[in-house]
């Protein structure tokens, strides 16, 4: 059975910015012209053509810069790093070569992907997920926890 | 200079999306991976939210070869499901699993001044340049 944790359930949170990642994607997409998914917009960095590295690193700064505009306005909101230096470093290697290898992580897939059918992005969202629901079972509760 | 203020714009939404769902703190996506545990299902809500809007771009951007800047619409042409599409997701969650972060929660996560983003981030570089390095020298398909 699965056990909802109500307490931290936080939908009108969830959907409104979830919302406002939409609107995001779909500036990207109508103005730009483009995907907005993030691992694409960094590991294009990393094979670099005339005249596109300046859009990518324009990105990148705008998602810096949020916790900065929030914190002008209001408390940041917490940011809970609970895994160790170690496991940060393999995750993050992980997450380097999988997103490129797949072509995509959360947002151009998960996102992106779905809302424009495609299959490609169906499937590597399921793989993903499923992965991620492996993997922190057993962070979780497999080894302790 | 256009398409580098709508980066940016585009750049700032996003994170400021992921701020307001609480999905730049990785602990609130490990208790949507928790599945199996006390799980919260915040996370499909973002999506719901997200894809909601999302359709109607897509709707939008299928009717024009021109973007609002007269750029190029480009949308990804691949449709193969191949290995690796699968094993790179699957590696992806992995990593997804083991710490909480993807690369837009940990890109906001790092402009927010976590010292442990940073080493996220480095490394995920460092994953992402060892993938030109497989993609280049020994992987050619």
């Amino acid at each position: 059975m699965i056990d909802i944790a109500w307490e931290l359930f936080t939908p009108w949170a969830a959907i409104i910015g979830g919302a406002i990642i939409g609107v995001s994607a779909a500036v990207f997409l109508l103005f730009n012209g483009r995907i907005a998914g993030i691992s694409g917009i960094m590991g294009g960095l990393f094979r670099p053509m005339p005249g596109d590295i300046f859009w990518r690193v324009a990105f990148i700064i705008g998602m810096f810069a949020a916790p900065w505009v929030w914190q002008a306005i209001a408390r940041l909101p917490a940011i809970e790093i609970d895994a160790g230096y170690d496991t940060l470093i393999l995750a993050g290697l992980l997450v380097g070569v999988g997103t490129r290898f797949g072509s995509g992580c959360t947002s151009g897939h998960g996102v992106c992907g779905l809302s424009r059918f495609s299959v490609r992005s169906l499937v590597a969202t399921l793989c993903f997920m499923g992965t991620g629901f492996v993997m922190t079972y057993v962070a979780r509760h497999a080894f302790g926890g | 200079m256009n398409i580098g203020f709508f980066s940016f714009l585009s750049g700032l939404l996003f994170g400021i999306g992921l701020l307001v769902s609480g999905m730049a703190n990785p602990q609130k996506v490990l208790n949507f991976l928790d599945i199996t545990g006390h799980w919260d299902p915040s996370l499909m809500l973002v999506m719901v939210g997200a894809i909601a809007v999302g359709l109607v771009s897509f709707r939008i951007a299928k009717h024009r070869t021109l973007s609002f800047l007269g750029l190029g619409i480009k949308l990804p042409t691949a449709d193969k499901v191949d290995n690796r599409l699968i094993g790179g997701s699957l590696l992806f969650g992995m990593g997804w699993g083991l710490a909480g972060f993807c690369p837009g929660p940990a890109l906001v996560a790092l402009g927010s001044g976590e010292f442990k983003a940073l080493v996220f981030v480095l490394s995920m570089i460092a994953g992402m340049l060892l993938f030109e390095y497989l993609d280049r020298n020994t992987l050619k398909n």
